[in-house]
Parts: structure tokens; sequence; C-alpha cells
């Protein structure tokens, strides 16, 4: 196995196909630690499944590399309060 | 003592108020010079201002933004058609464009593109022009015409040489495609292309030349038309259809600032996130294009609701309003006889927790007072 075949790959796939996260109309997503994820339920009172959910197949949430289970932090940009802050639980 | 700029944004920046308030403040306090009791003073009363203009817990938002975006709908235009909106190119509005919008179909009556193009391509017309043309679906009538010879059971397409270099493609790349996509042998004269049906009868060489006509000799299948529009000091390319998907990958386009009517498809390429965005945008659109204007808040709880799910999902049975939990909310809705029977079936319990189910068994709707219940003290 080459060391660089496959970085160099990456960068090639990288060039042809874009980010997603760079569209002006893809807001920042964070992906939580499982520790952050508690912190926030904890905020809300709330338990998991009660979150707004977001698919493992969502191309933002691929490239942020989240799975099932995870907690999504998204940076909204609001035309009121200029940011706001949204949490999205990832499912199947 | 006053206090420096540095220390009022410290004192700024730990509060519990939206960006947008912090900024106005930091703007407004920038070299006023206020004592550290004076912005204790403003903080305060702002904060106070703030959280009297938030909604009050147990308040109808929903209804509210019904309302709100309902009313200004009546006085939509019913006219779907007709208004050339942006360059030649059709495009629903007004309210048949927003009902689309809630249903969230899965393709609008007329897809549409806003591509917008690369620093290097986007000052230059005839960089513009090229981009459009490799990326605009090109048939078999965009290049020359098309003919039948019966006496000879065959079809004779003849290939315009200008037309062929303009749209960057060879008699032999038409061939090419041709044999591709139709599997038959093509026969190939200088910009002559001889056909023959497998068959040879009046119905199969008619239907030869249907087929030869559909197929998308080069371009981006599905982007029948592309125009060309200069928009301050770029040129901008609007198209009729959408992918886009593959338009993203072209030469010359941005691919983070392309855009799409179709809010199903950028669901799928951008995510979640980008369709809720592209629901507001393309509602607050429409209805600004009608001279109405509705605070964006009751669309954006409209946009949350159809996207919490993680898919876009439509306001409607088959969506919000079909995943009511009460049966009595789903059944005043659409379709009354099969919720109410189905429920019958499965043995349902209605909790009576919603509007709608309370004002059906007349009493008191669990809103504003009506959600107050006397809760003792615990010592």
């Amino acid at each position: 196995m080459s060391l660089f075949a496959a970085p160099s790959k990456e960068k090639v796939v990288r060039v042809t196909k874009f980010a997603v996260k760079d569209h002006e109309m893809v807001p920042e997503h964070v992906l939580l630690t499982p520790e952050e994820g508690d912190e926030v339920l904890k905020g809300f009172g709330i338990e998991a499944p009660k979150l707004p959910k977001i698919h493992v197949s969502d191309p933002a949430a691929r490239e942020i590399g989240a799975k099932v289970g995870d907690i999504i932090k998204v940076l909204r940009r609001s035309t009121t309060a200029k940011q706001s802050i949204f949490y999205r639980l990832v499912i199947d | 003592m006053r206090l420096s700029d540095k220390e009022v944004l410290e004192r700024l920046d730990g509060l519990d108020l939206p960006q947008s308030i912090k900024e106005a403040l930091q703007a407004g306090l920038q070299g006023a010079g206020v004592s550290e009791k004076q912005l204790e003073e403003i903080i305060a009363q702002v904060a106070a201002d703030y959280e009297h203009s938030r909604v009050e817990p147990c308040e109808a938002v929903g209804v509210v933004a019904a309302q709100s975006i309902g009313e200004p709908g009546t006085q939509m235009t019913m006219r779907t058609f007709h208004y050339a909106g942006v360059a030649e190119i059709n495009v629903t509005l007004g309210l048949p464009r927003l009902i689309e919008i809630v249903d969230a179909r899965k393709i609008p009556s007329t897809p549409t593109m806003t591509i917008r193009l690369n620093q290097d391509y986007a000052h230059d017309r005839d960089l513009a022009r090229e981009v459009a043309w490799a990326i605009e679906s090109s048939s078999i009538l965009h290049l020359g015409s098309i003919a039948t010879d019966l006496a000879e059971m065959n079809v004779i397409i003849e290939l315009n040489p200008g037309a062929m270099e303009q749209r960057k493609i060879t008699s032999t790349e038409v061939a090419e495609r041709l044999k591709e996509e139709t599997g038959l042998s093509v026969d190939q004269k200088e910009n002559v292309l001889v056909m023959a049906p497998e068959e040879s009868s009046y119905r199969e060489l008619l239907q030869l030349v249907e087929k030869i006509k559909r197929i998308s000799l080069k371009g981006v299948e599905g982007i029948k038309r592309v125009v060309i529009r200069k928009e301050g000091d770029e040129y901008v390319l609007y198209t009729e259809g959408s992918s886009l998907k593959k338009v993203m990958q072209f030469d010359g386009v941005d691919p983070t600032r392309i855009k799409t009517n179709n809010i199903n498809e950028i669901g799928e390429v951008l995510g979640i996130e980008a369709a809720r965005n592209a629901i507001i945008n393309e509602a607050t659109d429409t209805l600004r294009e009608q001279g109405l204007s509705v605070d964006v808040r009751h669309i954006m709880l409209v946009a949350d609701i159809m996207t919490v799910d993680g898919e876009v999902k439509q306001i409607g049975r088959h969506g919000v309003s079909g995943e009511k939990a009460s049966v009595l909310a789903r059944a005043a809705f659409e379709v009354t006889v099969n919720h109410i029977l189905d429920a019958a079936i499965r043995g349902d319990v209605d909790d009576l927790k919603g509007v709608t189910e309370n004002v059906i068994v007349g009493q008191p709707i669990r809103l504003g007072t009506g959600d107050v219940t006397l809760v003792a003290s615990k010592r």
C-alpha cells in the first residue's frame, strides 16, 4: 500500500466535488461530543428523541462525519437575531 | 469612572441576548463613555424591553402564522403563468407558487436555476455564453434539420456547421451520440447523417424521428434553455429546467452561489438546513414579488415545522397535518370518515390536548390562560 496514494486521491475528489458547507445557503454544522450533547439535553430538560432530526445521509451531516445518535449544533444566520443556534439529532 | 470600549464589549459579550441586539448596543455605546452604573442601567432596560417583545409562553404562534400568511394570500393573483419574470423565462408566481412551496411538491411546475459564475467568468460576456452553451441541452433541432425519405425508408439529418461550432460539437460526435442512444447504425457523410429503422415500416420510421428529436446530444439533460442576464457588473445565467448536482460541476460555475427553485433538490444536494433556508427565501420572494410583506418569523415557523424531521414535509394531509397525534384534529382537517373509522378499528385514544379537539368537544382550549392550572409550591 502506498502512503501517498490515499491522500492524493482524496484531493482529486475534493477538487471536482465541492464542499457542501461552502454553499451560501448551508449554515455551519458542528458535531457535538457526547458530553456536550448531554449538556444541551440537560439545558432543555428533554430526551434526545425530542430534538429535531437530521438524516445520517444528509450531505451536510455526512461532511462532518456524523453518526446515528450524535447531536449536531447548527449555527444559523438569522435575519432577526443575526445568529441563532439550533440542534438536530442524527437519525437513520 | 468611565468604561473603555473594550470593557463595554466584554460586558456585552456575556449577555444572554440575540447577537443583533448586542451589536446594536455596541454600536450605540461606541465612544459614549458610560460609567459602570450607567451601563448596568442601559443593559437592564434593553434586557427588559427584549423580554417584553418576546412571545408569551402558551401563545398560539401557529395560528398567528397561519393568519399572517393566509390573509395576504387572499390578495395574491390566481394567475399562474404569463409572467415573464426573468428574461423571457416563465416562472410560476403568486398563489400557485406559494401553494407549491407549502405542499413540498417533488418537482415545481416551472423548475428554474440561477447560476452565478466564478470571478474570471462573471465579467466576460463571451465566457459566460460559453458556459451557457455547455450547460444547455442541445437536441438535433438546435443543430440542423431532420427529414424522412419515404422512398428509401430512412431518416436524413442535415447538420448546420455554424450551429455545431457555436455549441462546440462535431458531426462525428453527433453520430456517436445517436448510435449510443438508438442502438442503430449511423451513416455519416460530412455533415449529413442517414439512419434507418430496424424494420422498414412508416410507423417505425416516424417513431425514430420522434426519438431522435428527444435525444440530448450535449449539455445537461433537463436544461431546456439558458438565458444570460447582466446583473450589476456580473453576468448571471437563468435556466429553464433544473439539475443542481450536474450544473455545479461545470467549469466557470460558482458552486457556492448556485440556486434552484426546486426545494426538494436543494434538500437532497445541500441538506435539510439549506432546504429550510430555501423555503424561507422562496416564500418571502413570492410574497414580496406580489407587493406583500409578511414578517419573516411566521415563514420561519412554517419552514421549521416542514423540516423538523430531517426531510422536507408538506403542510397537509400527507405531512404536518396528517401526523397530528389527535384523531379529532386529523378528522377535522381532511378525509374525516377515514380517520374516525381507522381510529375506531385501532381503538385510538384522544387526549384532548390540542386546540381543534377541544373546540370540537366544546371545552376551553389549553392555550394562554386556559393552560394554567394551580401548582402548589414545594417547601
